[in-house]
């Protein structure tokens, strides 16, 4: 048996052992790698830095914890740049476990904005954000392709109330907000097929402003519809969600996270290699036993 | 009438709907907007069709004492305490709000999900990291033109981001993206576009019955 | 952080553990977490659709009728009829009466392909066709480079792959002779497609485990392990190794379990 004979035969469980030790040591070793910026995601962040004070941004937070890892740290960095510019968000959730996603990114996000920060050179007071004045969480309805239909005609429709019981008339900020033409734009965050009913039932039916952040293995799926000019923007996994964090100045879990992407991937890719010279080694064998 | 009524019921909202979208006149806007709000409602209605499912065939597992039946008293144990917690609140004394919203503020209805639910769906769904390694150790293969040419474009895309590269495979890699990606993506798209119009006709014109079951 | 938010954020950790521990094999913590998942996510599910949409697009709206009369006595009476239609759907778990069911899906069924028809041919077929088929900028058809996305080449080059692509995707003539040829091409398009897709997936994969290690060390170790933390005790680090040990107490047991199943295997009958 040659050597490539065993690797191939070699447990899985060694391949995982070796990944997982693989990840831990770059995540423990110091270092950073260089993010560079996208034209896709460059338009978003200029979008809303360029939104005049108190317009609103619309994030549908559409996915669940097991996307966690990508979408996460998109929200958290599009809600504070938003906030700290002053500009009012709101959400909506539209899959099953979506609204605890949300739930804990409006607290999370309350905490950090209360503190003073400074971004790209300037420094941004501390401020209190309140439900109904600075954001509105409408919550989740089931059947998401009826309720982005809906909130076309009027949120009122579907999220007679938000996600916490109030009628959205009794909220200050959603006075004479009637549906998508009032709100500047839409950004969907999203890890399955919510994202398709948006371009077709909301933008496409509705024509807003839209950019979407994607999970990595989404994110290739929704180019033809940059080039068209259906979405503007795209982020793409934990690579996009770095780039934003990149540009809003504002490092989180992403820009971390990228760093142990490099050995990984290079682990991954010294797999592939490895697969094939055995592939190739055997099948020469093959041909010369044959012979 | 058993199985005509629905299919004629299909038809008449189907074509409603797409009347509805070339004339948007109040009147057909008013009836519009009422489906739409009809649809949440009876949608609410579906979706406990799966969990009581759920309760069935756990409550049948516990009942004949079937294999690791002891796993499902867990999955009831979580599913009812999670209802319990999201129908009562006890920060400023106990009390049951079926009807209110509190109990999502429940600091245990957070806490289940937070420190429950998040942290064993993420970790289940990152299980795949160690399965697409094992995958791109056995699977992935150069065995033909076609095939050399996916990992070629793979490797690009994976490496893109690697600073031993320097920017020009940031440039290849988002030409990749942006050139022939988006024409494959694109005639991807056209197609299933192609196709859903296609299945949507038949449904509305009764062409297509299957997804009515049997009977 | 205080110690009890840490004690939650530890039962994290270990519903971490215990769910990874499937790598290795399948084993009574991965099943515990798995269950308990399952329940609490319905359960979770059950009160959102409850207080979500039940409450107030339901009931809030019929509330000031009287329910012996059905409700029908309310203001906005005809939110009986949704409701009606909605309890029908639960039909479907009887064998009799199953067939009922069909009536609300009927009604869902059909709006959905209504609104799909003219919604997804503008926005999945015209929009696209319309922007595949650009005036080629010859004035910019070299762009800043060959590896420019925006020049001129580059549109014929989604112009000629898109097309090509969908060509590949014609089946109802045999893929010979120059129309052949042209699928080949289109089957070229889209396996580098598949490819970026592929390296894209790669990515997204990783970032799932690496969002558990960030939170097993962030959230957890150095919380465990923080003396600035304002309600720091000794407890932290108690709870802490107190799992770790868990831990390696069930690794030394699977060990001495493999060993002796190693044992046993080279013992000759």
């Amino acid at each position: 048996m040659t050597l490539f004979d065993r690797l191939m035969r070699l447990d899985r469980r060694w391949v995982f052992l070796f990944l997982a030790a693989v990840c831990i040591a770059g995540y423990y070793i110091d270092y950073s790698i260089p993010i560079r910026v996208t034209n896709e995601v460059r338009s978003i962040y200029k979008f809303i830095d360029s939104l005049p004070e108190g317009d609103i941004v619309f994030v549908a937070i559409d996915y669940d914890p097991s996307n966690q890892a990508e979408l996460h740290p998109m929200t958290y960095a599009i809600m504070e740049h938003a906030f700290r510019n002053n500009l009012k968000v709101m959400f909506t959730a539209l899959s099953q476990n979506g609204p605890g996603m949300a739930d804990q990114a409006i607290r999370d996000i309350t905490d950090s904005v209360a503190l003073d920060r400074t971004y790209n050179g300037q420094l941004y007071e501390g401020r209190e954000i309140k439900n109904g004045v600075d954001y509105t969480f409408l919550g989740y309805k089931p059947y998401y392709a009826i309720i982005i239909l809906s909130m076309g005609q009027n949120f009122r429709i579907s999220f007679p109330t938000d996600y916490y019981g109030t009628p959205l008339d009794s909220l200050p900020m959603m006075r004479g907000v009637l549906n998508y033409d009032d709100v500047a734009c839409v950004i969907d965050l999203s890890g399955g097929n919510i994202t398709d009913a948006w371009i077709s039932y909301g933008q496409g039916r509705y024509n807003f402003p839209m950019a979407l952040g994607l999970t990595g293995v989404m994110t290739a799926q929704y180019y033809p519809y940059l080039n068209s000019g259906q979405i503007f923007g795209i982020m793409g996994g934990m690579l996009g969600a770095a780039q934003y964090e990149r540009l809003a100045d504002n490092p989180g879990l992403a820009i971390d996270g990228m760093r142990v992407q490099l050995p990984a991937h290079i682990v991954i890719v010294l797999f592939i290699i490895i697969g094939n010279i055995g592939y190739f080694m055997s099948r020469r064998r093959q041909a010369m036993e044959g012979r | 009438m058993r199985r005509q009524l629905p299919f004629i019921l299909v038809f008449l909202s189907g074509a409603f709907m797409v009347f509805q979208y070339f004339v948007p006149h109040e009147s057909s806007e008013f009836v519009y907007e009422f489906l739409l709000d009809w649809l949440t409602i009876i949608g609410g209605f579906a979706m406990v069709l799966g969990i009581w499912s759920l309760i069935r065939v756990s409550y049948d597992k516990i009942q004949r004492k079937r294999e690791n039946w002891g796993y499902s008293v867990i999955t009831l144990a979580g599913l009812f305490s999670m209802i319990f917690f999201g129908i009562t609140n006890w920060q400023d004394g106990f009390g049951f709000y079926i009807l209110q919203a509190d109990g999502l503020n429940n600091p245990m209805f957070v806490h289940f999900f937070d420190y429950i639910l998040i942290p064993i769906q993420a970790t289940m769904f990152s299980l795949l990291a160690f399965f697409i390694a094992s995958a791109a150790y056995r699977a992935f293969r150069a065995r033909s033109v076609i095939a050399s040419l996916l990992l070629l474009a793979a490797l690009i895309v994976m490496m893109r981001f690697n600073p031993l590269f320097g920017a020009w495979i940031e440039d290849v890699a988002n030409w990749l993206m942006n050139v022939p990606n988006l024409a494959a993506q694109r005639a991807i798209v056209i197609g299933l576009g192609l196709g859903m119009v296609a299945t949507a006709l038949k449904i509305i014109l009764g062409i297509e019955r299957g997804y009515m079951g049997q009977g | 952080m205080d110690f009890t938010t840490f004690l939650w954020t530890t039962l994290g950790a270990f519903l971490t553990l215990a769910t990874f521990s499937f790598l290795y094999k399948d084993n009574p913590f991965y099943k515990l977490a798995e269950h308990l998942v399952v329940g609490v996510s319905a359960g979770y599910f059950m009160i959102i659709v409850w207080h979500g949409t039940m409450v107030p697009n339901l009931f809030n709206k019929l509330l000031d009728g009287d329910w012996f009369l059905l409700f029908l006595n309310s203001n906005q009476w005809w939110y009986v009829f949704p409701g009606i239609l909605g309890v029908l759907m639960w039909t479907r778990f009887s064998r009799k009466y199953g067939w009922i069911s069909r009536w609300p899906m009927a009604l869902y069924i059909g709006i959905a392909a209504g609104v799909a028809v003219p919604l997804e041919m503008s926005n999945k077929v015209n929009k696209q066709l319309v922007a595949t088929m650009v005036d080629i900028e010859w004035s910019n058809f070299f762009g800043a480079g060959i590896w420019d996305p925006f020049s001129g080449f580059a549109n014929l080059l989604i112009f000629v792959g898109a097309i090509s692509g969908l060509i590949y995707f014609f089946f109802s003539k045999a893929h010979t002779g120059a129309f052949g040829g042209v699928a080949k091409l289109g089957i070229w398009t889209l396996m580098i497609g598949f490819g970026a897709s592929f390296g894209f997936t790669v990515m997204a994969r990783i970032s799932l485990f690496i969002n558990r290690l960030q939170y097993l060390d962030q959230n957890w170790a150095q919380t465990a392990f923080d003396s600035t933390n304002p309600n720091y005790n000794t407890g932290f680090q108690l709870v802490f190794w107190l799992v770790v040990l868990m831990l390696l107490a069930y690794a030394v047991w699977e060990f001495i379990a493999y060993l002796r199943r190693r044992g046993e295997a080279s013992t000759p009958e």
